[in-house]
């Protein structure tokens, strides 16, 4: 397999992880910033299960006529990160939300230039 | 899926932003499914699509907030992303190549895995076998998160009996 | 939304079979994909799905807030508490094996517990998030004078 097919995935997952930085970084609307760590997060499941993949294997639930199978522990755990994932990012709109009521804005300049200014 | 995550950096309406997200979530979940990962896929489908768009458009309509501003100096943190993805890219070029038995991932803890787990639970999903009795502190952990983080928004929008 | 025809009757007819569903994935997961959390999650989409269409006060009628606080906690507690159990029968925290005379069926007994505790955790968690989000919304658009 060349190179460029054999590492495929993997530029893959980092197209998606450096989009999520980019918006994480370069957005200053907070509901930005929680969706690409949204993406960001979605490139680290690809980061986990794309390795576990056999090419001719099927699903890691045991059945007669299969002996290949994909590796059962990163979709364990990616499945758990899912479930937090959504979690974290509820927790984060909670908080995005209290501070649209503190402050009348979620963007982020605004809100510093508030915090300088003293202002309520 | 790079087409919807492309759109979902430049456009700047926070809402299409969110119903792009939904659909990258799907998009995500069929990959998964190619990849043999069909609970990963399952969970995404439901949680991404489902519950996260619910959510972020229930904050969506909280905040009002529908258009984000311009950028004012896209170009630097365009440039340290770009640099970071290169850097990583170079190392990606020492990982094992796709689908490759002899990876180290699959030769250590998975075999075990997958070869006595329908012996010593008799289920035959090892996923499940994996998830609820080899790694069940790791489950019970995790629970215990989604627990927390629930009380956390619970504390944080719990609407006081009284107005301010 | 409530007004459409359409909507009401596919919704009313939809959410049983999207519980029924949960429950499928929730006890199937033996066989098949699926497990505590993506049971919850599609058992809490049912209900917001039904909130969604008949209003928020429908939805709280059909789970009541009250409930999916319960939920959270007791399934976070039934999980630990199959740990406890495995203690108080001779054998480690989170220790399957001791849980029923045959091995093999102690280990088939905690994973089905630790995966209802995973639903109702997962699914009260869900629930709760989407009410605390919409409730607030609402006092908002009421005190707007809509």
């Amino acid at each position: 397999m060349s190179a460029v097919a054999a590492h495929f995935s993997y530029w893959v997952t980092l197209f998606l992880m450096i989009a999520g930085l980019y918006i994480l970084i370069a957005r200053g609307n907070l509901m930005k910033k929680l969706i690409g760590l949204g993406v960001f997060q979605t490139s680290v499941y690809l980061l986990y299960i794309a390795p576990g993949k056999l090419v001719g294997g099927t699903a890691p639930i045991v059945a007669a006529g299969f002996t290949t199978y994909s590796n059962p522990l990163p979709h364990v755990l990616i499945l758990t990160a899912i479930v937090v994932g959504v979690a974290t990012l509820a927790l984060g709109l909670a908080i995005t939300v209290r501070i649209r009521e503190a402050y009348g804005t979620i963007e982020e300049d605004e809100i510093l230039e508030r915090d300088r200014t003293g202002e309520r | 899926m790079a087409v919807t995550v492309l759109a979902m950096v430049l456009q700047r309406n926070l809402f299409s932003v969110v119903v792009l997200f939904s659909i990258y979530s799907f998009l995500m979940a069929t990959v998964l499914v190619a990849l043999d990962a069909v609970d990963v896929a399952m969970t995404e489908a439901a949680v991404g699509a489902g519950v996260s768009t619910v959510l972020l458009l229930g904050a969506l309509h909280l905040t009002g907030g529908t258009e984000a501003k311009r950028l004012e100096r896209p170009l630097v943190p365009l440039a340290l992303a770009v640099a970071v993805g290169a850097v990583l890219a170079y190392g990606s070029l020492g990982l094992p190549s796709f689908s490759d038995p002899l990876a180290p991932i699959h030769t250590h803890v998975a075999p075990r895995y997958l070869g006595a787990s329908v012996e010593e639970t008799g289920v035959p999903n090892v996923v499940s076998a994996v998830l609820a009795s080899y790694r069940g502190y790791d489950t019970l952990g995790e629970t215990i998160v989604v627990f927390t983080a629930g009380a956390g928004v619970i504390a944080l929008l719990r609407r006081r009996r009284k107005g301010r | 939304m409530k007004d459409d025809i359409i909507l009401r009757v596919v919704a009313k007819l939809l959410t049983p079979f999207m519980l029924l569903f949960a429950l499928y994935v929730q006890f199937h997961a033996d066989f098949g994909p699926g497990g505590g959390f993506q049971a919850g999650v599609i058992a809490a989409a049912a209900v917001v799905f039904y909130a969604l269409v008949f209003g928020l006060r429908a939805g709280l009628r059909l789970v009541p807030e009250a409930v999916a606080e319960r939920m959270l906690a007791a399934g976070a507690l039934l999980y630990a508490g199959v740990g406890l159990a495995g203690i108080a029968l001779g054998g480690n925290y989170l220790d399957y094996f001791v849980l029923d005379a045959d091995a093999v069926h102690g280990q088939h007994r905690g994973i089905f517990w630790v995966e209802v505790g995973v639903l109702f955790t997962v699914s009260g968690v869900m629930l709760k998030l989407f009410y605390m989000f919409a409730g607030r919304g609402g006092t908002r658009d009421e005190r707007g004078g809509e």
